[in-house]
């Protein structure tokens, strides 16, 4: 059976099947987007609470690392409980859209952003501090810095985000109603095909999920890579 | 920075919002799996939309959870597959009208060697006793699904009460239909399913049909208009328009007529 899903896998992309290039489409736009959006959240809270003190700095951490391990389906329950023609935010009309698996990953993702760079530019931090307090820096001057130098660190905290975006299935199944055209994702398709007994197909999705996530990757590292060069030659 | 921060939010709610814009003729179907996984959806609706140029959009769960959801307002049309549940629906006032569309049955699967010998029983309560006798594993879906409501039927039938136990021997995936049918052929374990996805299932190994034909299997989908007095957001119009094509002439023959492997999975019976 692997070995026919290879098959599958390789035919699927080198055929241009349609449909798989618009689900491989609709995955990237769902996680980019939840992602960008959770950077914005996830590294100003993230920076806040490394940088800032304030009473209850401590609990708030903590309950932020812990929201690392939400459970999809949960996101996905809340997101949906919110979004249906039932709930408070029914009237956007907004369940069962790309829109929605957008809301309930930027939900889940956010909490590791936060949790993760908050780290990163905490440990950053205690290194510049006197440095800092020497230049009389702002504190936004403060943040600028710190997200700056600490840019290719964060680059891995926005790739841990993508890499759980890409791959989980529990919230956008739920808000998006695995919808053929219009909310199908790699992760629901890869679900749909293993309850329809089409292994073989089930794991040349998931292959071709996991190539595309390799992709992702060596760009960004060459990217990086190349940043690097200029920023020390 | 800033504007970099601007550009970067712009860009973003033109992303969102695109997404949310989508043909405002459209009609939101809360289904059971079978007639989405077996592939009449697909065979079906392509036709609708290109007569009527109104987009149907399915989202395919359990029965039990289709209706939940209808029952949030967050769907037009429901189309699933356990009539008392139905009927309880529109006699609620969430559903307009319930139609018979379409049934086919039923069916025991269970490994090739039978371990209980269920193939020789000429009734579905003698080959539910067989199997409990012979303590044999069995999957049940155990999600609320229209297909796991006709099992307890049929263990009640029996007289055998599944609904409490805690039977080694009985297995509660709590799962779709599907994935179901993957853990029983996992575990070596007997299954009920309705025969639409058994045909179209793609992981059948050394399973088969070891009973079948029992009138108590009989399996009938009926599909309801959404009340739009209960849920105001509801597309009336084009859901009207694609329950009466479901239940045209020309529908119900081009529903008899959808095979695989050349066996029919579904059969009309509109009135």
């Amino acid at each position: 059976m692997q070995e026919s899903a290879i098959n599958i896998a390789v035919n699927l992309i080198t055929q241009g099947d349609p449909d798989l290039y618009e689900i491989i489409g609709l995955s990237l736009r769902v996680s980019l987007s939840s992602v960008a959006l959770s950077l914005i959240f996830g590294l100003t809270l993230g920076a806040a609470l490394a940088t800032g003190q304030f009473r209850g700095r401590a609990v708030l951490n903590i309950i932020i690392n812990a929201l690392m391990s939400m459970p999809p389906v949960v996101v996905g329950l809340l997101v949906y409980l919110a979004l249906s023609r039932s709930g408070p935010m029914g009237w956007l009309g907004l369940l069962y859209t790309p829109t929605a698996m957008i809301i309930a990953q930027t939900f889940l993702i956010t909490p590791l952003i936060t949790a993760l760079s908050r780290q990163v530019i905490e440990d950053l931090y205690l290194e510049y501090k006197e440095q800092f307090a020497s230049l009389r820096l702002t504190q936004s001057q403060r943040i600028k810095a710190l997200l700056w130098d600490a840019r290719y660190s964060l680059s891995t905290v926005a790739l841990a985000g993508l890499g759980r975006a890409l791959s989980e299935v529990g919230a956008v199944i739920i808000v998006g109603g695995n919808i053929e055209h219009l909310t199908r994702v790699m992760t629901t398709a890869i679900a749909l095909e293993t309850s329809k007994g089409d292994l073989a197909l089930a794991l040349a999705l998931g292959m071709i999920l996991l190539g595309l996530a390799l992709l992702i990757n060596i760009l960004l590292s060459s990217l990086n890579l190349s940043a690097r060069r200029q920023a020390y030659a | 920075m800033n504007t970099l921060t601007t550009k970067l939010v712009f860009w973003l709610l033109i992303l969102t919002a695109s997404a949310s814009i989508a043909a405002d003729k459209q009609v939101l179907v809360q289904s059971t799996t079978s007639t989405a996984n077996s592939g009449l959806y697909k065979y079906l609706l392509p036709q609708f939309e290109a007569q009527t140029n109104i987009k149907v959009n399915v989202v395919a769960v359990g029965t039990g959870q289709a209706i939940r959801n209808a029952r949030n307002c967050d769907a037009d049309v429901l189309l699933v597959h356990a009539k008392q549940a139905e009927e309880a629906f529109v006699e609620d006032g969430f559903g307009i009208k319930r139609h018979d569309l379409m049934y086919n049955d039923f069916v025991m699967i269970g490994p090739e060697n039978d371990p209980a010998r269920i193939s020789n029983t000429t009734n579905i309560q003698s080959a539910l006793q067989a199997m409990a006798k012979a303590q044999t594993l069995f999957a049940s879906r155990g999600d609320n699904s229209g297909t796991h409501k006709k099992e307890l039927q049929l263990w009640h039938l029996a007289k055998l009460d599944m609904s409490a136990t805690d039977a080694n021997w009985y297995r509660s995936t709590g799962s779709g239909m599907g994935a179901t049918i993957n853990t029983a052929i996992g575990l070596g374990a007997y299954t009920l399913t309705d025969r639409a996805t058994w045909i179209s299932f793609k992981n059948k190994q050394d399973f088969k049909i070891l009973f079948e034909g029992d009138s108590a299997l009989f399996n009938q989908y009926g599909v309801i208009l959404v009340n739009s007095e209960k849920c105001p957001n509801v597309s009336k119009q084009n859901a009207e328009r694609f329950i009466s094509w479901l239940l045209s002439n020309d529908t119900q023959t081009a529903i008899a007529e959808f095979e695989i492997d050349g066996q029919q999975l579904f059969y009309p019976n509109a009135n």
